[in-house]
């Protein structure tokens, strides 16, 4: 064995040593299949990557909203009822933040507002909507409050990409760091 | 002087309530007779099986905020844990205070058929039952929660209302880094996502860091299960942070590389740097709970000055008192050895002279982190300190009591 051939194997046996501390100690639990985890994971990031396909208009979305009960609790044209309103009742000539906590407005991510139709709407029939219905009410939402126009159809490719009206323009969290203050400066 | 006297009677069967013990009452024996036997709590089956509290006991949570509970959409429901009765640290589970935003609705999951998944940037994703969490090494701590939500305001009139909104338990479970660390985190790994099995299936955002820190995966709260409506059959503790990461029926986490921006995260969106910095962790926070709001000193004399002081930032390592509305303060006694994100119990011994005055408590944390006054916070934020100025952010600031001269106690805020 030449010196060669040692500088391999030690190379190796470095690489090994966080492979080994990387390995189950325990050994409980079960690997999921693939498709459990497809099943499963409902969390739609930013990049969509996690989204079905599928496909929804402004106005296919208008009728869903009236058929699956979104009306009964936030209203007809989405500021009349008890539940969160959905459209501003400030116009654009109002600041972004000055014109309420709306979700399809300003969310900085169009995913988030899908995420959360298809994992807590309507109120208790969750999780009945299909992805075509999800992509139709969101497309609704973000037409009503001028994000998208009418003819837009939503699907798994372009709603990462809709330009959500806040930009950049909201503040970011700092990193989280154990054991140590998080607001410098701060009086306490 | 008659004014005073139902107040007093008051006094003395609510302290003797608490106290669980001896009353005044009774007809006196004669000398070197055996005094009379109280009466009978008959030992039926509930008895037997999982005991009651004394009726005499009546101690209640009640809807946060004013607003009736669950509200007129029968959706929120806030409940605030009775501060003002309280000793020690731990919270009876059937007092721990509750927030959810689907009503009195509460999952009914069978522990049998639940699964915690954990999936993402990991190089092998694992899914476990209830008996496989249970076989794994445990740990037990105290850490409090507190919702982001539990604000003192001058309409507020009892501890109760002003700071309810927190409680503390001992939570038994698997650290979430050993799940983590069987499952193998890849290296772009830098945030998580924990999601519920409830019906809107609350997700959270948090960071790798946390994870890795302290957080655990929490299956057993004061020495049973954890109960319903606290996340049974498993919940997510991550302790120090606001109540709502606390993921309760927590079903999945995910392992991402960014920020994922789900409903709970949204609700966490700030404009203003500063107010997203106080997010998260919870600041060094302290309340006296005896006396409080709405109880009723029976007049001049000695009593112990007891409250709570917990901190987002690890343990308490100081409380002080000011019984003269701030201008002296002086070292409370803690209670028992501060434990990290955990309520620790202080007292200070104190002779009332009768005249009007203010109690005052202020903690620091382990990281040398003093609780603020509301004039502080103000003059950090710019802003006038009048009567409509409330807190940006969490809200850790100082609770005055005020001292009546004729005994009772009212929010000093008011």
């Amino acid at each position: 064995m030449g010196w060669r051939n040692l500088g391999i194997l030690t190379c190796a046996w470095l690489v090994g040593v966080p492979a080994l501390a990387q390995s189950p100690t325990y050994g409980v639990g079960r690997t999921p299949t693939a498709e459990e985890i497809r099943a499963w994971d409902i969390s739609i990031g930013p990049t969509g990557e996690e989204l079905p396909p599928g496909r929804g208009s402004a106005k296919e979305g208008a009728q869903l909203y009236r058929s699956k009960g979104c009306a009964g609790c936030h209203g007809p044209t989405g500021i009349e009822g008890n539940a969160p309103i959905l459209k501003s009742k400030a116009g654009k000539d109002v600041e972004l933040w000055a014109r309420g906590r709306i979700l399809p407005l300003r969310s900085p991510f169009a995913t988030t507002v899908w995420d959360y139709i298809n994992r807590a709407m309507p109120l208790n029939r969750e999780g009945s909507l299909t992805p075509d219905e999800v992509y139709a009410i969101t497309a609704f939402l973000l037409y009503i409050n001028e994000v998208i126009p009418e003819d837009m159809v939503l699907d798994a490719q372009n709603l990462p990409k809709v330009k959500m009206p806040i930009g950049n323009n909201y503040a970011n969290l700092p990193e989280w760091k154990p054991r140590a203050p998080r607001l410098k400066g701060y009086p306490y | 002087m008659g004014s005073k006297r139902p107040a007093r009677r008051e006094f003395l069967r609510s302290g003797a309530a608490l106290a669980g013990g001896f009353t005044l009452g009774g007809t006196a024996p004669a000398l070197g007779q055996a005094p009379a036997s109280p009466p009978m709590i008959r030992g039926d089956k509930n008895q037997i099986a999982y005991g009651e509290r004394s009726k005499y006991v009546t101690s209640v949570r009640i809807p946060h905020g004013g607003r009736p509970s669950p509200d007129a959409f029968g959706l929120v429901f806030h409940v605030a844990t009775p501060l003002q009765d309280s000793v020690g640290v731990i919270t009876p589970s059937s007092l721990h205070y509750v927030a959810t935003t689907r009503g009195a609705f509460i999952p009914d999951i069978d522990p049998r058929e639940h699964r915690l998944m954990i999936h993402g940037l990991v190089d092998r994703p694992l899914t476990f039952t209830m008996e496989d969490l249970k076989r794994l090494p445990s740990v037990t701590r105290l850490h409090f929660i507190e919702c982001a939500g539990n604000r003192a305001s001058r309409r507020a009139k009892t501890v109760q209302e002003t700071h309810g909104m927190t409680s503390c338990a001992e939570w038994t479970g698997v650290l979430l880094s050993v799940l983590l660390k069987e499952c193998g985190l890849k290296g772009s790994a830098s945030w998580f996502v924990a999601e519920g099995a409830e019906e809107v299936k609350g997700a959270s955002s948090m960071p790798i860091a946390k994870a890795m820190d302290d957080c655990i995966i929490a299956y057993g709260m004061n020495g049973e299960a954890v109960r319903p409506q606290q996340g049974f059959p498993v919940r997510l503790m991550v302790p120090g942070f606001e109540g709502i990461f606390h993921t309760k029926y927590l079903r999945r986490i995910k392992v991402v590389d960014r920020y994922y921006m789900n409903y709970n995260d949204y609700g966490h969106l700030d404009q203003d740097a500063k107010v997203a910095a106080l997010d998260y962790q919870i600041g060094p926070k302290s309340v006296i709970t005896f006396p409080s709001g709405g109880q009723q000193l029976p007049g001049r004399g000695f009593y112990e000055v007891s409250g709570l002081a917990w901190s987002g930032g690890g343990a308490i390592k100081k409380v002080e008192i000011s019984t003269d509305a701030g201008k002296h303060w002086l070292n409370a006694e803690l209670k028992g050895t501060p434990q990290r994100m955990a309520h620790t119990r202080f007292s200070y011994q104190w002779n009332w002279d009768g005249k009007e005055t203010e109690l005052l408590s202020r903690c620091t944390d382990e990281l040398g982190q003093v609780q603020p006054t509301r004039a502080q916070i103000a003059k950090y934020w710019n802003k006038p300190f009048d009567e409509t100025f409330s807190v940006p952010g969490l809200d850790n600031s100082i609770q005055p009591w005020r001292i009546g001269n004729d005994g009772s106690v009212t929010n000093g805020l008011a």
